[in-house]
């Protein structure tokens, strides 16, 4: 179908942008930005926004900068460009540059953004569930000031965030991961490219052969991605083989609240995290 | 609200004024305002890949993105493949190993291939394979269509 009318408006910077954004918050004014998730929800007439913000003009949105022990990542950072050599080094560099390939296909990561996928805050986002995994710090600007808001605050529902309508995410920051972080990522949908049913992202060092700052992360089976604490309890000070991995995934499993579909039951969910939270630590490993 | 605004394409090198509401997508706009209708509109959701189109030289779905974001940008098609009467080599190899029957995923699929092997001559087969599957192809099973495009590619590699 074709798109619903709306006005068009093209800023050159964040401080027009958020004006903008201000004035027609009310009207359903919206920021675009890849357009790779909003726009087919405007071709389903799902959302008939009457106005579109056009930040991809705005040339200082399209930087990663790397700076005292955190990555920024402007709102208009395409998923493509964590394909190639981006200024994140380290191991928060190469989860990066493993998770984009799980993002749909080459032609949407091409134009699609990262911030517009935390902002869309899919449950499916495989950028949620890292920005989750990382404990990342959403960047709101708006005209009433500027405010950080943490992963666990941000992320309250399908496609459901902590954003006021006339709030704009100008950036995302991850915190860096310690050098000697191991990472593994595992999704699991049916055909590549299509929308995970399931995610784990797990992370962690040793420390004098045992597991020290764990993080496991689970994306695509409750409403909102998060850290499972549950399953990270199950891993401190244990040795990094795959019985300690297979307690912290069955906790993972049980911890969480499964979402439900047409498809998938709650069951088959839980069933998977528990598969791929354990892959994703022997990835890691 | 539905006020057209003046956009200039640049379409194959060829430059099209054309007047559009703000909601027209590129597909439409490349079709229907500059007569352009090599390229296909398919599932209108970004889905199948038939209006692959690049800009700049990336590959993007062209339903997409709306045809006031593409004022300057240099827009390539189906159309501006062929040099002359002489078919692009992927055109060629489509032919060759029968990558195609209705046709109709067939631009999506010669510009998501050309595409990433300019950019990519040296792309891994892997890779490959996951870019090829961006687009749906409801005729062929995809089993020519990456024979045609792996026959191009190694081209390519040999000829650097």
């Amino acid at each position: 179908m074709k798109p619903a009318r709306f006005s068009y408006h093209a800023p050159r910077s964040v401080d027009d942008a958020v004006a903008l954004l201000a004035e027609l918050a009310a009207e359903d004014g919206r920021i675009l930005a890849g357009g790779q998730s909003l726009v087919p929800t405007m071709a389903f007439r799902v959302a008939q926004p009457g106005h579109l913000i056009d930040i991809n003009a705005i040339d200082s949105l399209a930087t990663i900068e790397v700076d005292q022990g955190r990555a920024r990542i402007g709102a208009c950072v395409r998923h493509a460009a964590f394909e190639s050599k981006t200024p994140i080094t380290g191991p928060t560099g190469a989860l990066l540059g493993k998770v984009v390939h799980n993002i749909a296909h080459y032609p949407i990561r091409v134009r699609g953004t990262f911030c517009g996928s935390v902002a869309h805050a899919d449950p499916s986002s495989e950028w949620c569930c890292t920005v989750a995994a990382l404990d990342g710090e959403m960047i709101a600007r708006s005209r009433r000031g500027e405010r950080r808001i943490a992963a666990p605050d941000y992320f309250q529902g399908v496609m459901s965030t902590a954003l006021e309508a006339d709030e704009m995410l100008t950036a995302v920051d991850l915190p860096l991961m310690p050098a000697d972080t191991r990472c593994g990522f595992q999704e699991f949908s049916r055909r590549p490219g299509d929308f995970a049913i399931a995610m784990a992202l797990a992370a962690y060092r040793l420390e004098n052969g045992r597991i020290a700052d764990p993080r496991i992360a689970i994306g695509g089976a409750e409403v909102f991605p998060r850290r499972i604490k549950e399953a990270e309890a199950a891993l401190v000070g244990q040795p990094a083989n795959s019985a300690a991995f297979a307690r912290a995934a069955e906790a993972a499993s049980e911890a969480i609240e499964p979402m439900e579909d047409n498809f998938n039951t709650a069951a088959y969910r839980r069933a998977l995290v528990m598969t791929l939270a354990q892959r994703a630590l022997e990835k890691a490993r | 609200m539905s006020d057209k605004i003046e956009v200039t394409l640049n379409v194959n090198g060829a430059e099209h004024r054309i007047r559009v509401e703000p909601r027209k997508t590129l597909v439409d706009a490349i079709r229907d305002d500059c007569g352009q209708t090599g390229t296909h509109i398919g599932c209108e959701h970004g889905v199948c890949g038939a209006c692959t189109i690049l800009i700049d030289g990336e590959p993007i779905r062209s339903c997409l993105m709306f045809a006031v974001q593409a004022q300057g940008r240099r827009i390539r098609t189906v159309e501006g493949l062929q040099d002359g009467d002489t078919l692009h080599p992927m055109q060629q190899a489509f032919m060759q190993y029968h990558a195609l029957q209705c046709g109709f995923c067939t631009p999506g699929f010669l510009m998501l291939a050309v595409g990433v092997l300019e950019k990519r001559p040296d792309i891994g087969d892997d890779e490959l394979l996951e870019v090829l599957s961006s687009n749906l192809c409801r005729c062929t099973g995809y089993q020519n269509i990456i024979k045609a495009v792996r026959a191009i590619a190694a081209d390519m590699r040999a000829a650097r």
